[in-house]
């Protein structure tokens, strides 16, 4: 059978009279039949089938291994090469297992300077997988048989005494255990099959912890609190922060600290020394000390740390999605996802010359969340 | 001759020609080429020789005083420890004028040169001085607490494997990768560029020497096979899996769909 021996557009099911114009043929079938390249704009009629011809599947085409006796054996011969160098591969990994010396490295074209045991593992162990793989689906799609069928399902439905038994046995079965009779124990039971879940549920609530409370607004800094340098957490001397240079800056209370982690993320400062004539804001330069300003390192966005500060242009820059803040104006946000500046953190010096917070930070450090207002 | 002219209109001639006018040039270059400025080569290391690699190499872009010009900053007060850092890894003097100055493979100076003009550098006003070698080999420095003070001070920029990383603008933090100690040292002393100072008031010799020894100790790494991809994390990884990984994959699919011929 040919695709063209089905006439196109033939519709099924309108020869009882309702339809519009079928039942003469093809004389005025205008728009329910295919439109010849030679009629031009033909108006619709708008009569639909009420259902198509299932098309049913495409013409098989035998395959050159169906045809010809000659291109079979040589996909026969393609699937037991594939085969064979799977196997070969197998023995070559056993080889280089035992004969490659685990320490050695050696150079490889493309990945340089690389250990030769893993590489040489790595590669057989894949050629091995691949080859099998690549073989056995050669061979299906080369030699197995690949005439479509169509299989339909058989109905899902039980026979109707089937089904007439089902109900009886369960009908019998309660009356026998006397469900109807005895209400105490139905109304008992529907009590103790419904509240067990709820000691499941509990627990699964209750332990999602306290409430949050203010953590998230607060951290660490308080006044007086001395600045030390991360990790080795000694004080900083303002005389020795020159020009140019960045410090990492924890609250020296950390030591009290018993979720270092937690307070580490919230706290972390970045200190930095500018020329006082740089800063724009008299506000940055007051909460500052002499050009000395601290900045929390925990970007606004969503909690990086910000620390690619460029001496030269004063940009701080987050690395994970590129935020850039702009030191000299108060660590205003000049390019990035950020919308909020850097919190500043107000800085002085104690009676030794070391820097200390002169007040917490004023509002809450990183990332936005739902109680955190818009200050 | 004959021969030659008879394959005249071959299909490589007009390639092999091409290759052969591209050779005779490079050739001709190569000889013909302005060689660098040669000033003065002396033993000492003095303040006058200094000056006078200066003059010929420096000036013209850092002013006649090292005072600085629109195209170069002034140069006092940056110490020795710049001016060996920036000649001695090849960034000084700049090819052109660039948004940051490169890395060069060829050093165009001597030591000894190059310590002239830091000492004439030195002495227009004081600055970081070319440190103590004790604390540049790495030798005897802890290679934990390097990694820590590497991952606290350094990493944001220069990535945890010391691959460099990218800036703002076009900027970029160099790779650490090969660098000698004595250059790591002097770039954390005197901040060329974009990169902030680390003096040794903030980081101590002794912290930078185990910073030393943490890259030392990272260049030695090995490989354990496969492509590193630069060390450079999520992005080069998941870049290269989405390409060939998932191409790979489409491809096996498209396969699979298709029927043999």
């Amino acid at each position: 059978m040919s695709e063209h021996d089905t006439p196109h557009g033939e519709v099924v099911g309108t020869s009882d009279g309702h339809g519009n114009g079928h039942s003469d043929g093809h004389s005025d079938g205008y728009g329910s039949t295919a439109v010849r390249l030679d009629q031009g704009h033909v108006e619709g009629s708008g009569g639909l089938p009420e259902r198509f011809a299932n098309p049913g599947l495409p013409p098989h085409v035998p395959r050159m291994s169906d045809l010809d006796e000659k291109g079979a054996k040589r996909a026969e011969k393609q699937v037991a090469a594939l085969f064979g160098l799977s196997s070969l591969a197998t023995v070559l990994f056993i080889v280089a297992y035992f004969a490659i010396d685990p320490e050695q490295s050696g150079y490889i074209p493309g990945i340089g300077n690389a250990s030769l045991y893993n590489v040489a593992l790595g590669v057989t162990m894949a050629l091995a997988l691949l080859g099998c793989g690549v073989g056995a689906v050669h061979w299906a799609k080369t030699l197995m048989p690949d005439t479509e069928s169509v299989e339909e399902r058989h109905p899902q439905r039980a026979k109707d005494e089937d089904r007439q038994r089902v109900v009886s046995e369960l009908m019998g079965g309660g009356e026998r255990a006397q469900l109807g009779r005895r209400p105490l124990i139905k109304f008992s039971l529907a009590g103790a099959l419904a509240l067990p879940p709820l000691a499941i549920l509990l627990p699964l609530v209750g332990g999602l912890g306290p409430m949050p409370k203010d953590t998230l607004s607060t951290t660490m800094w308080k006044k007086g609190d001395r600045l030390v340098r991360d990790p080795e957490r000694t004080p900083i001397r303002a005389d020795q922060v020159t020009i140019g240079s960045v410090f990492h800056v924890l609250p020296e209370s950390i030591k009290d600290s018993e979720h270092v982690l937690e307070d580490k993320a919230k706290a972390a400062v970045l200190l930095m020394r500018l020329n006082p004539d740089d800063i724009k804001p008299q506000k940055e330069r007051d909460w500052g000390h002499e050009g000395i300003v601290a900045y929390s390192k925990i970007c606004t966005h969503v909690g990086c740390p910000v620390g690619l500060y460029e001496q030269q242009t004063h940009h701080l820059l987050c690395p994970c999605h590129q935020s850039t803040f702009d030191v000299t104006q108060d660590c205003k946000v000049i390019f990035g996802p950020a919308h909020r500046p850097l919190p500043q953190l107000k800085i002085t010096v104690d009676s030794q010359g070391y820097l200390i917070a002169d007040a917490p930070f004023r509002e809450a450090v990183g990332p936005s969340f739902w109680e955190r207002g818009s200050a | 001759m004959n021969a030659l002219a008879a394959r005249r209109r071959h299909p490589a001639a007009i390639a092999l020609l091409l290759l052969l006018g591209l050779i005779l040039t490079g050739v001709a270059y190569s000889a013909l080429a302005p060689k660098q400025a040669d000033a003065a080569s002396t033993a000492a290391s003095s303040v006058e020789d200094g000056k006078k690699l200066f003059l010929a190499n420096c000036a013209t872009c850092h002013g006649l005083q090292a005072q600085g010009t629109k195209a170069a900053p002034s140069l006092a007060g940056v110490g020795a420890a710049a001016v060996d850092f920036q000649m001695g890894t090849g960034r000084m003097p700049m090819a052109a004028p660039n948004i940051q100055a490169p890395r060069a493979d060829e050093v165009r100076f001597t030591q000894e040169q190059i310590s002239s003009v830091a000492a004439y550098i030195a002495s227009l006003a004081p600055g970081p001085a070319v440190p103590e070698a004790e604390y540049t080999t790495g030798q005897g420095g802890d290679v934990a607490l390097g990694a820590e003070l590497f991952r606290v001070n350094c990493a944001m920029c220069h990535n945890f494997a010391g691959s460099g990383g990218a800036l703002t603008r076009g900027k970029y933090a160099p790779s650490l990768r090969d660098v000698e100690g004595k250059h790591i040292y002097e770039a954390m002393v005197s901040g060329p560029q974009s990169m902030p100072v680390f003096s040794d008031d903030n980081i101590s010799p002794d912290a930078k020497n185990d910073i030393v020894a943490y890259l030392h100790e990272v260049d030695k790494q090995e490989n354990v096979g496969g492509m590193a991809l630069g060390n450079l994390g999520p992005v080069s990884e998941g870049l290269f899996v989405w390409i060939f990984g998932l191409g790979i994959m489409v491809g096996f699919a498209v396969w699979l769909g298709k029927k043999a011929a």
